[in-house]
């Protein structure tokens, strides 16, 4: 600051802004005292939170009770290789968008390929009919559905422009969960009921509801529009000049990128990294919906004390805190860097 | 720049991203247009084929749909409306110098990190419980006959109030770094120019926000519309459900996918209005 | 050794043409500029020789083998860049030794040969440290450090040192062209500064919007120059045009006189920088000359003077701008 501030004035604002966000961080605070209760305590916070005996009964009483590790163990496991899985995908793309952009857009599909489509769509309907004794059945409208709405719409993604490209990649973060909750509940769910009456989809007893197989790619994907996005932006800070110097000193494409590319982007890799790791850390949509236990992270175990029996507040506490701790701390740590992240770059 | 070899590479780079993304963006979606044409209950496996518009017809047509958009839209507007005043107020106030700015600023930004469920339940029970709440303590103590029972009678504030206090931090941390991106020299010139404090906020501090506050709003928007942890953790999606509760108690209660799919398609329909505005921002910033 | 020839070299962006077809052959040893102004693509056809760039069309041989289709990394050229480029998070040891490590030396002999070019460059003293703890000059002789220690065909520097200040580019400029005349290496050196090419250069091409104008010795282009680009461009202060461009005549080789000559004028400014003076002078219908006077000379000004030009030194032009030889 440039200009003089009178020290009254700074007391002034420092009064108020102490109030304000002690205020705003108070529920979390209060969640932390309660945690260190006895059950009944918990009850009569309001009174005599301060004469009270602390106690650290509750957080064992958790993990005995609703095995608060295995939780832990879960939602790590969905946040760590959706994490991982996202940069595999990620970091290739990303590379591409910042140093070798197609500003004159991707590949267009030629009229002999539109053929192929049309001619191969016929083809699978052909064979789904036969399968079915020639019953003309939801599965050949599907097969319709996927050629005349899906493969098109992917192909005019994939001939967009570096810049359109990753804006399309953004607005598939934008569609709302409800928008994609029913088929992938379903697909997630019961194979005979999705595909009911698809009469050739019978794929015996698969079921990924509830399990790592379906929450692990979800996460991925849900993230991956972020994760792409601020990798892009990180990589565009680094100067083309370096990596061509790489390329002048005999470096191959992959020791450029191991070598000079990934340890100069390392900063923003990692803040990528917790960017997404608080995103799926905290994600409660899809796992309130596909998971109910084995595949149950965080968040579905605080939502199993919405409506438990007998006294739970210190043990909802205790439980709470152990959820957000960890990333509460990530949090702070990194608030600085995911601003970008947070608002897709469009402030800086 | 690039060389051509570069390019091919890129373009196989790029690939498994894209069919990744589009298959997640468009199958789903193209599923959920499927179902909406069809006549397709759980709970009744006989009764098949295509249903027409009557989906839609019933969704509008269900009394908790005017309801629950109603809800979305309040919850939206109002969430909206406090964050971005706040975030303004609490913005301007961590620019200030004081003592313990950099602690502050921490304990502001929490409750963004906290968990839904988690801010959900505490709030619910700790805070606002109608007899043993923080909120029924400070009422009593101060000499309430009857402390104000939050959920009972005000549902759609309460869940307002959780929600709001998750995203204060948000538009306050967005609003915070733009506002330091001012430039120093400006703030002087102004101070030189003896421009009182009002006209500073309305001429210079206000201009310059007016953009961060359009990308808070449209983020936000889009961000609120599928508010549900909050509803569904509380309990209250009876009373302050919204259009992505209906939608899910649609396939969960009433296990009709049809009707579920045509009211997540009206979602889709609402998210997309506002996510035109915010890619056509986003896109103006973007150097590719 | 270290030949390159260009054959009909060109460059193209859809329809944004930066070189229309250049060819031009560079001798073993031989220290070539690309000069011109900034933007007639004397650094694109640089990286076109680095392999930096696709061509759109034609052929460029190393010492006789075709590289039009080798990557970069495959050319065995060392570029040093306007930016440096250092690898941040590198020291300089590492710096150095990247290029060698690329090319599988061993390590016994990598740290031989930095720490010989780190005794050639003097830095020494920096070897353990990062780039971002270097001044501009060093990491500059980081860079061409990186560049010498694997004995490239050839070396590319472009506009090495325009970012660094005036009197230290001055030293580096003299400490290049020692280096070059130890190592004897082949080098192509691009910058839009006409002092740097004169004074460094055995060879130099003069490009302008993607043509190459003329190719020759410094004291060639400076004596005779083929066209009105080359004239005005070669040589400082700028050559001065009368009659609608169609006569050149150099500052120095005027004589300007109070009493007599052939044209007439009245001084409107002079520049004394003790060696020389520069006068600026009004001279009427044919406009603003320059003119070089010994430093003794004080005009003041409103002096009215006379001109004599040295008609041998004039220089002739066409209406297309080449040079009319007589």
């Amino acid at each position: 600051m440039a200009r003089k501030i009178s020290n009254r004035r700074k007391l002034l604002t420092t009064i108020i802004a102490w109030v304000i966000g002690l205020l705003l961080f108070f529920p979390i605070f209060w969640t932390a005292v309660a945690a260190f209760k006895t059950e009944s305590d918990a009850y009569t916070l309001p009174q005599n939170w301060l004469s009270t005996p602390w106690t650290l009964e509750n957080f064992g009483i958790v993990q005995e009770r609703s095995n608060y590790f295995r939780y832990v163990f879960n939602t790590s496991v969905i946040v760590i290789l959706s994490t991982l899985l996202g940069l595999v995908f990620a970091i290739p793309a990303a590379w591409s968008m910042a140093f070798a952009p197609n500003p004159e857009g991707g590949s267009k599909i030629s009229s002999l390929g539109w053929l192929g489509i049309v001619l191969g769509s016929l083809a699978i309907c052909f064979v789904a009919l036969y399968f079915n004794n020639w019953k003309p059945t939801n599965a050949v409208i599907g097969i319709l559905l996927l050629f005349i709405f899906v493969v098109p719409a992917s192909l005019w993604a994939w001939s967009r422009n570096t810049h359109n490209m990753l804006l399309w990649m953004l607005s598939t973060k934008m569609m709302p969960p409800a928008g994609a909750l029913i088929p992938i509940y379903l697909i997630f769910n019961r194979n005979g009921l999705v595909f009911r009456d698809w009469g050739w989809a019978n794929w015996g007893d698969y079921n990924i509801m509830d399990s790592f197989w379906g929450m692990v790619p979800l996460m991925t994907l849900l993230n991956l529009p972020i994760v792409i996005w601020m990798l892009f932006t990180y990589f565009k800070e680094i100067p083309v000049g370096i990596l061509e110097a790489a390329r002048m000193d005999g470096a191959s494409l992959w020791n450029e990128l191991s070598r000079v590319l990934t340890p100069m982007a390392l900063p923003g890799i990692a803040s990528t990294c917790l960017l997404n790791l608080i995103l799926s850390w905290n994600e409660a949509f899809w796992s309130l919906n596909l998971t109910n236990k084995y595949a149950a992270p965080l968040s579905f175990f605080i939502s199993e004390y919405s409506s438990p029996e007998g006294q739970f507040w210190a043990k909802l506490s205790a439980a709470s805190m152990m959820a957000i701790a960890p990333i509460l701390i990530i949090g702070w740590f990194s608030q600085k860097q995911l601003v970008r992240g947070l608002t897709f770059g469009a402030v800086k | 720049m690039a060389t051509k070899q570069a390019q091919a590479l890129g373009k196989w780079a790029l690939a498994p991203s894209v069919a990744v993304l589009a298959a997640w963006s468009f199958v789903p979606l193209a599923l959920t247009l499927y179902f909406a044409f069809l006549r397709y209950n759980l709970q009744d496996p006989d009764n098949t084929g295509w249903a027409g518009f009557s989906n839609f017809y019933y969704f509008f047509k269900d009394p908790y749909f005017l309801k629950d958009l109603a809800n979305t839209l309040l919850l939206v507007g109002g969430i909206i409306i406090t964050t971005v005043v706040g975030g303004v107020f609490l913005a301007l106030l961590l620019d200030q110098p004081f003592w313990g700015r950099g602690i502050v600023r921490l304990l502001m930004i929490s409750p963004f990190f906290i968990m839904p469920t988690v801010s959900s339940l505490v709030w619910k029970n700790l805070l606002m419980h109608p007899v043993f709440g923080l909120f029924a303590g400070i009422q009593k103590y101060f000499g309430a006959q009857e402390a104000i029972d939050w959920f009972g009678r005000y549902p759609l504030l309460s869940v307002g109030i959780i929600v709001s206090w998750q995203w204060l931090p948000y538009a306050a941390l967005i609003l915070l770094t733009a506002l330091q991106s001012l430039d120093e020299e400006q703030k002087d010139a102004a101070a030189m120019d003896g421009a009182p404090a009002i006209s500073f906020f309305r001429y210079i501090i206000l201009p310059h926000l007016s953009r961060p506050i359009t990308v808070v709003i449209l983020i936000e928007t889009i961000f609120l519309l599928n508010i549900f942890a909050e509803i569904k953790v509380t309990s209250v999606g009876g009373f302050a459900g919204n259009l992505t509760y209906l939608v899910f108690s649609q396939l969960n209660d009433a296990t009709d996918v049809g009707m579920a799919a045509a009211g997540g398609l009206v979602a889709v329909v609402l998210a997309n209005i506002v996510s035109v505005f915010l890619v056509r921002i986003v896109g103006k910033n973007l150097e590719a | 050794m270290g030949t390159i020839s260009l054959n009909k070299v060109r460059k193209a962006f859809g329809d944004a043409v930066i070189i229309p077809g250049a060819d031009l052959e560079i001798k073993n040893g031989e220290f070539v500029v690309f000069v011109g102004p900034s933007g007639c693509g004397k650094s694109t056809l640089l990286r076109l020789i680095a392999g930096l760039e696709d061509m759109t069309s034609g052929e460029i041989k190393i010492d006789g083998n075709d590289v039009t289709d080798t990557p970069p990394s495959g050319r065995g050229l060392a570029m040093v860049f306007q930016s440096y480029a250092l690898y941040p998070h590198m020291t300089v040891r590492n710096n150095i030794a990247f290029p060698l490590k690329m090319a599988k030396m061993p390590q016994a002999e990598i740290d031989q040969k930095v720490n010989h070019a780190a005794q050639t460059l003097n830095l020494n003293d920096y070897l353990e440290r990062r780039p971002g703890q270097l001044s501009g000059g060093q990491r500059q002789r980081v860079a061409i450090g990186r560049a010498i220690v694997r004995n490239p065909k050839a070396f590319l520097f472009d506009e090495p040192l325009s970012n660094l200040d005036a009197a230290l580019r001055v030293n580096m400029r003299i400490f290049i062209m020692q280096l070059h005349k130890d190592l004897g290496s082949t080098s192509i050196y691009v910058t839009h500064d006409q002092v740097e090419a004169m004074t460094m250069a055995d060879r130099i091409v003069v490009l302008n919007k993607g043509h190459i104008e003329q190719v020759g010795s410094p004291l060639e282009l400076y004596n005779k120059p083929d066209s009105l680009f080359v004239a005005g461009f070669i040589g400082s202060p700028k050559m001065n045009f009368v009659e609608n461009d169609t006569i050149g005549i150099r500052p120095e080789h005027i004589e300007i006189s109070e009493k007599r000559g052939e044209w007439q004028g009245k001084v409107l400014l002079s520049e004394h920088l003790g060696s020389d003076t520069f006068l600026h002078i009004d001279a009427g219908a044919r406009g603003r000359l320059t003119v070089r006077a010994s430093g003794e000379n004080t005009f003041a000004p409103g002096t009215n003077v006379w001109m004599t030009p040295d008609k041998s030194r004039m220089h002739y032009f066409g209406k297309d701008g080449r040079t009319i030889r007589k």
